[in-house]
């Protein structure tokens, strides 16, 4: 399928031949219920379609879980917490974690042809990238499960009970499993939303589950639009609520909560600083900018979105990645040559065209990559924004997109002044060959996550998260372990 | 004859200084037999604003003292204390109508509380950091940092002094700056310990004390962009689902109400950091 697009390639670079992923291994249902209480069922809402953002084609009919579903959902967790998960023994649910380990290793390739489908990234990224964390997630985690008493909360402690999941379209399958290894393992059972836009992987994860044996009602998914997660963080049976997306949506999950007791993980937006001194390492530089922003289509809430880079090596390194850039290949997600896949929506394409036509407007250079964009689908070519004033909205709010604002920088000081000047704080990069540089501007940055001379890592035993409005809350790590226990006192 | 005493002015404290309410206001407080003790500043919005652009302004530098340094200087408070016993022992006999034992205990038991969190401060980090065993050629670790300007709602009954202590000394160690609302009807021995940290190596604007009224205060508080966290400990008697719904606008951490005196917690030494985690690359060789 998904012949109708063409693989493009730079001007002057090598020419590829088209090397699509097959679509034969998937096998989708033309629809896909809730799963709730270990089945699939009906959901009562108005069901909606999930497409490819590469074709705009329908992959299939998603239903849409009403408040009864939510309900519904929230009883199943709450009964499977209390009568079966939680009394059972550390290791066995650490054991009931390292088999969805295994079953999503043996079904890897089926998971990242069908995540690049709904979601639109690039297959080298599904499949070197999102899935192997996946697993590598749960296989961490299972390990945690008869563990427990080295979280950090003294001896013996306790589950949070039910966890309210709502989780954002960009790493679709990643965030899942984010979600719902720490919380299995700590005791806990789970009601995660996925996106609407990429609810698929969600759903033959579903599968999995049941392949898994787990107990009915431990994982429940449940798929709807924005109201759905907006009903399932309210629900009044649910003890913990963790959140992955805008800032926004995280400030109104914060005040809804207020008062209830509920404890909160929340991983919002960002707007990261990528430094770039002149006595950097260039060549991996210039590599790690291009990762920094063009992952993922630049859906990264960690994106390398501003470049502040010394004022003299300013010129060198711009010219350096519009080269690179222009080797870039836009196209086909699930072509194994693609370095750019598709937007994942309609609306996000249309966010990234208005901030980068203000980006415009406020009088920062615009360049775009020579690439041929696709007839269908939603694609935005790699831009890059120069002289962008920190005042600019391109400076300032995450247009998650890829799109890279370039602003310079003459002295340590005034990048670590200016990499701050931001309401968020999620992630920052530095790239020196100066160890000691390395280890001060890190102390500097008011960000959760630090990359030196590298970016975009992930690792489930590496803290993830942020400071000031990038939420609060780590993922990953013995932290992201503790976000779902309470001490036995408590 | 008996000597005529001179009776102490209670004002607040503020960036190191010690202002009157720009707004001119006090208010009586009065003792536990209802006699007049003194007049404490009724703080207002403005002072509130002063005492978190104080509480920035000290906040890098109190951060980037070393854990060392802050453990002395917590350690300092907790001597300077101890030296001013009486003068405490006095105070909140009087205040909250107790006898002179009973205050002494109140008093002992925040020395000590200092000299516990003290201690913390260059070790928490050992226990709530964490070096990472990534999959991949990194050196990778996760410090705690300091979440910033804390405001915090004081515990509002007696024990005025411990309860003061058992807030505004965990909130310190990370290299927090506070700007804390004392106890609206005892807040005499918070002053006199505002003394204290004017003579113990705490710089000017670490510790903000505000008195007067928290319902006032507290939305000001919370509403602040420039105030990364909120501790309600005290607020339980105002409104404090509302001041937790507007410290949402910012994101704020939060900490709900608790009644009486919070014991000692690491929990609350951690509450107000930030988990950091830096990704060294290390070469192939």
């Amino acid at each position: 399928m998904v012949k109708d697009i063409e693989p493009t390639t730079g001007t002057g670079f090598l020419q590829y031949a088209p090397a699509p992923e097959s679509t034969s291994i998937l096998h989708l249902k033309d629809s896909y219920g809730l799963f709730i209480d270990g089945e699939f069922v009906d959901g009562s809402g108005t069901p909606f379609s999930t497409i490819s953002p590469a074709t705009e084609k329908k992959i299939a009919e998603i239903a849409t879980a009403s408040p009864e579903d939510v309900d519904r959902a929230v009883a199943a967790a709450r009964r499977a917490h209390d009568k079966t998960w939680s009394k059972l023994s550390g290791s066995d649910r650490g054991k009931y974690l390292f088999r969805i380990a295994r079953l999503v290793q043996e079904r890897a390739r089926e998971l990242a042809v069908a995540e690049s489908l709904d979601n639109g990234k690039p297959i080298k990224e599904s499949r070197d990238v999102d899935v192997p964390l996946v697993a590598a997630w749960f296989f961490y985690y299972a390990g945690w499960a008869d563990k427990l008493d080295y979280a950090g909360l003294g001896a013996n402690p306790r589950s949070l009970g039910v966890a309210a999941q709502v989780i954002p379209w960009n790493f679709p399958l990643l965030m899942l499993a984010w979600k719902i290894a720490p919380a299995l393992a700590a005791g806990n059972t789970v009601v995660l939303k996925p996106a609407e836009t990429t609810p698929l992987t969600a759903l033959i994860f579903a599968e999995i589950v049941q392949q898994a044996d787990l107990p009915p009602g431990v994982i429940n998914i449940i798929t709807g639009a924005g109201q759905t997660g907006a009903t399932l963080v309210r629900h009044p049976d649910v003890n913990k609520v963790a959140f992955t997306g805008s800032t926004a949506v995280g400030r109104e999950i914060a005040k809804a909560v207020a008062g209830t007791g509920k404890k909160v993980t929340l991983e919002l937006g960002g707007k990261a600083a990528n430094i770039v001194f002149d006595d950097a390492p260039i060549d991996q530089a210039i590599e790690g900018i291009v990762n920094g922003i063009f992952f993922n289509q630049g859906h990264v809430c960690c994106a390398g979105s501003r470049l502040l880079v010394q004022e003299n090596i300013h010129a060198e390194v711009v010219e350096r990645l519009k080269d690179r850039l222009t080797t870039l290949r836009l196209g086909d997600p699930l072509d194994k040559n693609t370095d750019i896949g598709a937007i994942n929506s309609a609306e996000q394409l249309a966010r990234i065209k208005m901030l980068s036509d203000v980006g415009e407007e406020e009088g920062a250079d615009r360049w775009t990559a020579p690439c041929v964009i696709p007839e269908n689908g939603f694609w935005f070519a790699p831009t890059i924004f120069d002289n962008v004033s920190t005042s600019s909205r391109i400076a300032r709010e995450e247009i998650f997109g890829p799109v890279l604002s370039v602003l310079t920088f003459r002295t340590p000081a005034e990048a670590i002044a200016k990499a701050n000047n931001t309401p968020y704080g999620l992630s920052a990069g530095i790239w020196t060959d100066k160890g000691s540089k390395i280890l001060a501007v890190a102390d500097k940055l008011r960000a959760g996550v630090i990359w030196a001379n590298t970016f975009n890592r992930f690792d489930p035993s590496s803290p993830f998260g942020g400071y000031k409005e990038s939420g609060y809350g780590r993922e990953g790590g013995r932290h992201g372990l503790a976000a779902y226990l309470k001490g036995a006192s408590k | 004859m008996s000597r005529l005493s001179i009776p102490k002015t209670y004002k607040l404290y503020i960036g190191g200084a010690f202002p009157r309410s720009e707004s001119g206001r006090s208010y009586e407080v009065l003792a536990a037999n209802g006699d007049f003790l003194a007049n404490a500043a009724l703080a207002s919005r403005k002072d509130a604003r002063d005492a978190v652009v104080a509480a920035r302004g000290a906040q890098s530098g109190w951060a980037g003292a070393t854990a060392y340094n802050r453990a002395q200087v917590l350690y300092r408070i907790a001597e300077l204390l101890e030296g001013r016993r009486a003068q405490f022992v006095d105070e909140l006999a009087s205040s909250e109508g107790l006898t002179a034992a009973v205050a002494g205990r109140q008093v002992d038991e925040a020395i000590d509380t200092w000299v516990w969190y003290a201690g913390w401060c260059d070790k928490f980090a050992q226990i709530s950091g964490s070096g990472n065993p990534v999959a991949g050629p990194f050196f990778n670790i996760s410090v705690p940092e300091p979440t910033g300007v804390v405001a915090i709602v004081a515990p509002q009954g007696t024990e005025s002094l411990l309860g003061f202590v058992s807030v505004v000394a965990p909130a310190l160690v990370a290299g927090n700056t506070v700007v804390v609302v004392a106890s609206q009807q005892y807040p005499l021995s918070a002053i006199s310990l505002a003394e204290v940290f004017a003579t113990s190596d705490v710089p000017g604007g670490v510790v903000n004390v505000l008195t007067g009224s928290p319902a006032e205060l507290a939305p000001w508080l919370a509403s602040h962009a420039d105030v990364n966290a909120l501790d309600l400990t005290g607020a339980g008697d105002l409104d404090w689902v509302e001041l937790q719904i507007s410290a949402a606008d910012t994101l704020k951490r939060v900490i709900e109400p608790e009644p009486g005196v919070p014991g000692r917690s690491l929990d609350r030494v951690v509450a107000f950091t930030e988990t950091k985690t830096v990704w060294h690359t290390k070469a192939l060789i």
